[in-house]
């Protein structure tokens, strides 16, 4: 009998622990979503279910004459995007060449990666700042992509390899003997079967820029040049009280789509990152 | 057999000095097509980078002599790409010494010198790592490797507001930004509260998030708990919700004038509203619960796929053997789960470490604190920011960029020695 009646606490326990939890997780997420029904700009006498419901915010948003919302959310996945594909691109070549080809300076070239992805690459962001001003690459969105390509490479690189080492080098010396280059070796043999790693690396290499503040509030000047969190953070620090509810319309407009995107890959995402991470 | 070979000619010592010009020697070796380009490459490197190289290092050694002709920073700027760009000129001229060397010992020797097709199919098969590197190397030195030499460079140098070009020169001061940190009133004190608020920040922090997705993992991932599925989804939520939009949304949650969390839940209780962004005790306390918030659901699916992977024998086993519910935690699941996601955890640490977005965007690194330049709650890095963006103290923030180096970096290199990738058997 005693076990049961521990069976029984265990489990109440349980789901009282969950139950709280869901309080403490779905309460601000709720509280973001009301806000932004709430009539008039403040909260002030507001509620989390709000009386007159309006969308009033989201037009505002929409309505590019009046916020440049729909500007940085272009621009946001612009830039993702972009350096998504050159950090696969340029991520695949060196990873490849690290795994597959001895030459001299392979072993310092490894070491450089290595000490310069513990670096966060906004330490040097005077120097950013600095060398863009010079080259004319401020406010550019062309710098941005850069800076974040090249912050992506040794963390990536090395993430890449340690998947690339786990495919046998047989497959690609036969296929060497049968007479295939060493393009065809790696567009036609080693890449398909890194699929998984190049999700993972392509995802991260969408995330970063996507949550990005720092780089993005030194380099961009111009409102119009924003992307999302700058843009964001610099509507609520103008006039933080004044334009709330404005604000949590475009917080819920982000949130949810990336939500529903990073929850249906949610699977494939962990145990592509607990096999690389750890490996890696 | 001896050691010492002795060739009737010596080929190889005349290639090797008349290699001294790039191209000569192995226009001596009789290679004509790698002769003409190494000549040809050579020259146009010097005709190309001559100035750069010149004036980059008159720049790095004086950084300007004359107020409002000479730019110090961006003479500063030339000095770094004078020596990047002389870095690989002597790399290129190094290589050409060995090859004509080489080249000459094989002509020495009487082995066939290789043919124009020859050559190039070695150049395709040795250069292809190279080739295909490059790009992304080139990317790297211009925006990751130049701007750390920067920094280092900037480190040693008085750029401030007082002295900014092109209305100031900007001069060496050797070590003087470093003793100015440790002996400077001001500085210390700063320094000292800024570095014991960012251990204690990651620390805290981080073990909360860590504990809390652990034993999350674990009571959902009980047997007889029902609605796995469900607790899974919400449990990862605030993970899928973007970082920045959740800080903003708690910022506007801990207002103390419209926030919900003094307005609603506080009154609720009947509570008198707390001054969450204006004492820094309060605000440093929601920090880390937002940091919890935010960093559990990682922890807390990677002890899930973890947990799952522990196979169902060991437990019966351990039932079989009379292993309480407690031992049985205690000995498979919890040295299992630390095990496997070891090496995560620590990159949660240095993450937390240089977490410079949610003390940004949670109140901007305040409140302000008097007999200090940085904000109650400034860790290191949003101190750096602080001092490049408002108060321009660059040469500061760069000495201590230095310093913060240093620490993630000693972390780091303890971390990734003991992982696999690392250990691989032949590093070289």
């Amino acid at each position: 009998m005693s076990t049961k009646r521990q069976k029984i606490t265990r489990l109440t326990l349980t789901y009282l622990v969950v139950l709280i939890m869901f309080v403490i997780i779905l309460y601000p997420l709720a509280w973001i979503i009301g806000s932004s029904f709430n009539p008039g700009q403040s909260l002030s006498g507001s509620s989390i279910i709000p009386k007159n419901a309006t969308l009033a915010h989201y037009q505002h948003l929409f309505d590019t004459s009046k916020s440049n919302y729909l500007f940085w959310y272009i621009n946001s996945l612009k830039v993702s995007i972009l350096t998504m594909v050159f950090t696969v691109i340029l991520v695949s070549l060196t990873a490849y060449s690290f795994s597959r080809y001895r030459f001299v300076g392979r072993k310092n070239g490894l070491m450089t990666f290595l000490i310069l992805q513990m670096i966060p690459n906004f330490a040097a962001l005077i120097a950013i700042y600095i060398l863009a001003t010079l080259t004319h690459l401020i406010d550019t969105h062309l710098g941005l992509i850069c800076v974040y390509v090249g912050g992506q490479i040794p963390m990536n690189t090395w993430l890449m390899k340690g998947y690339l080492d786990t495919i046998p080098k047989e497959l690609d010396e036969s296929a060497k003997i049968d007479g295939a280059g060493h393009l065809r070796i790696f567009f036609q043999i080693v890449m398909p079967l890194a699929k998984p790693i190049i999700a993972v690396v392509a995802l991260f290499a969408f995330i970063g820029p996507f949550a990005d503040f720092i780089i993005a509030s030194i380099l961009l000047r111009t409102e119009k040049n924003y992307t999302l969190a700058v843009g964001l953070y610099e509507m609520v620090a103008k006039q933080f009280g004044a334009e709330f509810t404005t604000f949590a319309a475009g917080a819920v407009l982000i949130a949810v789509p990336i939500a529903i995107l990073f929850l249906s890959f949610q699977r494939f995402f962990v145990s592509g990152l607990t096999a690389g991470g750890t490996k890696g | 057999m001896s050691s010492v070979v002795s060739y009737p000619t010596s080929h190889r010592k005349k290639a090797l000095i008349l290699s001294i010009i790039p191209g000569i020697g192995q226009l001596y070796n009789k290679q004509i097509l790698k002769g003409v380009s190494f000549l040809v490459l050579s020259a146009a490197f010097i005709y190309v980078f001559m100035d750069l190289i010149n004036i980059g290092l008159w720049g790095l050694v004086t950084l300007g002599e004359i107020p409002f002709e000479d730019h110090s920073i961006f003479l500063l700027v030339y000095g770094i790409l004078a020596i990047i760009v002389l870095v690989f000129g002597i790399g290129f001229y190094v290589f050409n010494l060995r090859d004509a060397y080489k080249v000459g010992k094989k002509r020495d020797s009487h082995e066939p010198v290789s043919t124009v097709k020859e050559q190039y199919r070695n150049l395709v098969d040795n250069g292809f790592p190279y080739l295909i590197m490059s790009p992304g190397f080139l990317l790297l030195v211009f925006v990751v490797i130049f701007p750390i030499i920067f920094v280092i460079l900037l480190g040693f140098t008085n750029y401030d507001l007082y002295h900014t070009p092109p209305a100031k020169l900007v001069d060496w001061v050797g070590f003087k930004n470093f003793v100015d940190i440790f002996k400077v009133d001001m500085w210390r004190n700063t320094f000292f509260a800024v570095l014991a608020w960012t251990l204690v920040w990651t620390f805290v922090a981080t073990t909360f998030q860590v504990a809390l997705g652990i034993f999350l993992a674990i009571i959902v991932n009980q047997k007889d708990v029902k609605g796995k599925a469900i607790m899974r989804t919400v449990f990862i939520l605030p993970w899928a919700v973007p970082a920045f939009v959740s800080i903003l949304v708690f910022a506007g949650m801990f207002n103390e004038s419209f926030g919900a969390i003094n307005r609603d839940i506080l009154g609720f209780f009947g509570i008198e509203g707390l001054p969450w962004m204006t004492e820094p005790i309060f605000t440093r306390i929601a920090l880390i619960c937002i940091q919890t918030w935010l960093g559990f659901p990682f922890i807390f699916a990677m002890t899930t796929g973890v947990l799952q992977s522990i196979p169902a024998d060991l437990y019966e086993a351990a039932t079989v053997d009379g292993a309480s519910t407690f031992q049985k935690f205690k000995n498979i699941t919890l040295p299992l789960v630390l095990f496997a996601t070891a090496p995560v955890l620590i990159t949660q640490y240095t993450f937390n470490f240089n977490n410079f977005s949610i003390i940004y965007l949670f109140n901007g690194g305040g409140p302000a604190v008097t007999g200090q330049n940085a904000g109650g709650t400034d860790i290191l890095i949003s101190w750096i920011y602080r001092l490049t963006m408002t108060s321009a103290q660059y040469s500061k923030a760069a000495t201590l960029t230095m310093l913060l180096s240093v620490i993630v970096i000693t972390v780091a290199i303890w971390q990734f020695k003991r992982t696999k990738s690392f250990q691989e058997e032949d590093m070289m």
